[in-house]
């Protein structure tokens, strides 16, 4: 094991982190000393914690007010009355309206519709999934499960509620028949791994009538095990596991797309590298079974990291569709497949943004839409609804966002639990 | 050590709070085990003064919802309205903060939990002089028997935070790495 002063380990990182600027990836990691890997494994002595290698991003951190002002943000632990919502900042482009679709809902973030149009809103800090019942004119908000452990993700399919836990998923048959009287959902897999951090997961159902999940990495930056940083799918009953991408950091968001009908997933990148780097993914599955998306080696398609990269291209791994802004926190994703909005919007994707933590200037806390070209690449990318900013600071995150039959765009918002509609056209009656 | 705590709450009040008793007449009850002033006597068992309001609320909170389980923290939380839990919080917020470990400390051992922390950033959420601030606790003069107890939960994933940083943080730690920054964070003056 080499030791390396403090000293001369702060010098080191201060020439990394320019290489790294300013040169392309490739460089940095020629030039880099070839024993940082190695030494990373190193366990520290009983005497005194380990040397950290050159270039660790634990070198060099800055005490100051402003370092201190990256803490991660939790959104307040009881959800804003309706009164206090942020309506009046919220902003659209010409033609479009943003209502309240409901308030009151605990952390609400998935968001899924039944045939009979209740709305279904999953959470991932408390323990329920709600359903919003509009009954012309007046929406009853009900709770279909308690004593859940982060139930981020939820999908119906033929009038089932499927329900993604951290470890485990169930299921309740002809939900919208039983909303009254919900009985426990019934458990159909339970061996997934228990680990709480990027254990919250997205469920989506494939074209192929499968349960598409992600088993995020169980930290920020991590050799993960063989079972964690993939998608992977179920059939409906529970059975037949299989692996359909690996080198997934996490994942909040996955939607098929309506034409070529492949999975596209927003995928989030790792925190402390910098103020500007790695930013979040777009990514599509062509290969599945193959692709594999490149953490912990390389972030962003094209910079390896700088402890678990040594060894790698970041060519070896599938490229992102579209970069979607540093620490930004890309979480849910729709395909717009609605005729409400303008033609333009059909079968491109909407993102919420969730919001950075980790940058010392916000980005993120929006929807926008991305455009993609006829073979599905990246066309462009423009916001939709902007606002959840104001002076640095969040006054609502989005989590995630759904078409409803009529073309409208329902966004989750679980900073104040509450659920936005986003209209186009000549304004109707409005309701709060 | 949670049939002790509970035996604890038996001996401070001989009944266990109704769903329906007030806030105020189960703080007597709260602080039997917490200690008088909110300084913790009693092994395995934070103290609780200065904590800030929004943390202490978001715990709370969890406890009610059983969305954290300890036992006699459920049973005590039990039925109070989200306005008992501010309530509660704000008491304890305003609560002196628990004065450091007395002996004198392992100037290597100090050190090294120094190092530690700022090696993996507490310093940055729980901020410099570790006190805390908003939804991240205050750590400085904490019991280190509950440092220790509440890392090793996080490590093994069962202690479930309200959000899940804390179990990004400790992933590269080691149990040895625990011990230290207990001992740090206990005797911080």
């Amino acid at each position: 094991m080499i030791h390396v002063s403090r000293r001369s380990a702060l010098v080191l990182a201060g020439t990394l982190g320019s290489l790294l600027a300013a040169a392309p990836p490739a460089a940095a990691q020629q030039q880099a000393p070839p024993a940082a890997a190695e030494q990373q494994t190193a366990p520290p002595t009983a005497q005194q914690p380990a040397p950290l290698p050159p270039g660790s991003p634990l070198i060099g951190r800055p005490d100051t007010a402003a370092a201190q002002k990256l803490a991660p943000i939790a959104p307040p632990p009881i959800p804003a009355a309706a009164d206090k919502l942020p309506l009046d900042k919220l902003k659209a482009p010409k033609g479009f309206t943003i209502d309240v679709y409901a308030s009151g809902i605990d952390n609400a973030r998935t968001l899924r519709l039944g045939d009979k149009g209740t709305v279904f809103v999953s959470s991932r800090l408390k323990d329920k999934i709600h359903a919003i019942v509009d009954k012309g004119g007046t929406r009853e908000v009900k709770v279909v499960a308690s004593g859940l452990h982060r139930p981020n993700g939820i999908v119906l399919h033929k009038g089932t509620l499927y329900i993604a836990e951290l470890s485990q998923i169930s299921k309740i048959d002809n939900v919208e028949d039983k909303l009254d009287n919900p009985p426990k959902p019934t458990v159909i897999f339970i061996d997934l791994p228990k680990d709480e951090a990027h254990g919250w997961k997205f469920l989506t159902v494939g074209p192929d009538e499968k349960l598409y999940f992600q088993v995020g990495a169980p930290c920020n930056i991590c050799m993960p095990s063989e079972r964690h940083a993939k998608i992977y799918r179920l059939n409906l009953d529970g059975s037949g596991l299989e692996v359909v991408a690996s080198g997934i950091r996490q994942i909040v968001g996955m939607d098929w797309h309506p034409v070529l009908k492949q999975l596209y997933f927003t995928e989030n990148q790792r925190d402390w590298l910098s103020e500007d780097i790695p930013e979040d993914k777009l990514n599509r599955v062509t290969q599945p079974g193959k692709d594999n998306f490149g953490f912990p080696y390389c972030h962003q398609g094209n910079i390896p990291d700088q402890e678990f990269g040594w060894g790698h291209s970041c060519n070896e791994f599938t490229k992102p569709v579209a970069l979607l802004g540093p620490h930004a926190a890309a979480l849910g994703m729709r395909f717009y497949t609605g005729s409400m909005f303008p033609a333009a919007y059909r079968n491109q994707i909407i993102i919420a943004r969730h919001g950075s933590w980790n940058r010392s200037t916000k980005v993120g806390g929006d929807v926008v839409l991305v455009k993609l070209k006829p073979d599905g690449t990246f066309r462009s990318m423009e916001p939709l609804v902007t606002g959840f900013v104001q002076n640095n600071n969040y006054v609502g995150r989005p989590a995630d966002v759904m078409v409803m039959k009529d073309g409208s765009l329902l966004v989750s918002d679980d900073y104040n639990g509450a659920v936005y509609r986003v209209s186009y056209g000549p304004q109707r009656t409005v309701r709060r | 050590m949670r049939s002790l705590a509970i035996g604890a709450i038996l001996a401070g009040s001989a009944v266990l709070p109704l769903p329906a008793q007030p806030l105020d007449e189960r703080l007597p009850t709260c602080f039997a085990c917490h200690g008088e002033n909110g300084t913790s006597q009693l092994p395995d068992t934070p103290s609780l003064g200065a904590q800030p309001a929004f943390y202490a609320t978001v715990q709370l909170l969890m406890f009610r919802d059983r969305l954290r389980v300890s036992e006699p923290m459920n049973e005590m939380t039990k039925g109070l309205s989200d306005t008992d839990l501010q309530k509660g919080a704000d008491i304890i917020s305003k609560l002196p903060p628990p004065q450091p470990v007395a002996d004198a400390p392992d100037a290597g051992r100090m050190e090294r939990g120094r190092a530690l922390a700022e090696q993996n950033r507490c310093n940055f959420c729980h901020q410099s002089n570790y006190a805390g601030h908003e939804n991240v606790p205050r750590l400085a003069g904490q019991r280190e028997d509950y440092l220790l107890k509440a890392l090793r939960g996080y490590k093994d994933n069962s202690r479930y935070a309200y959000d899940a940083q804390m179990s990004d943080v400790v992933y590269p730690l080691k149990d040895g790495d625990f011990a230290d920054i207990a001992y740090f964070l206990a005797r911080l003056k």
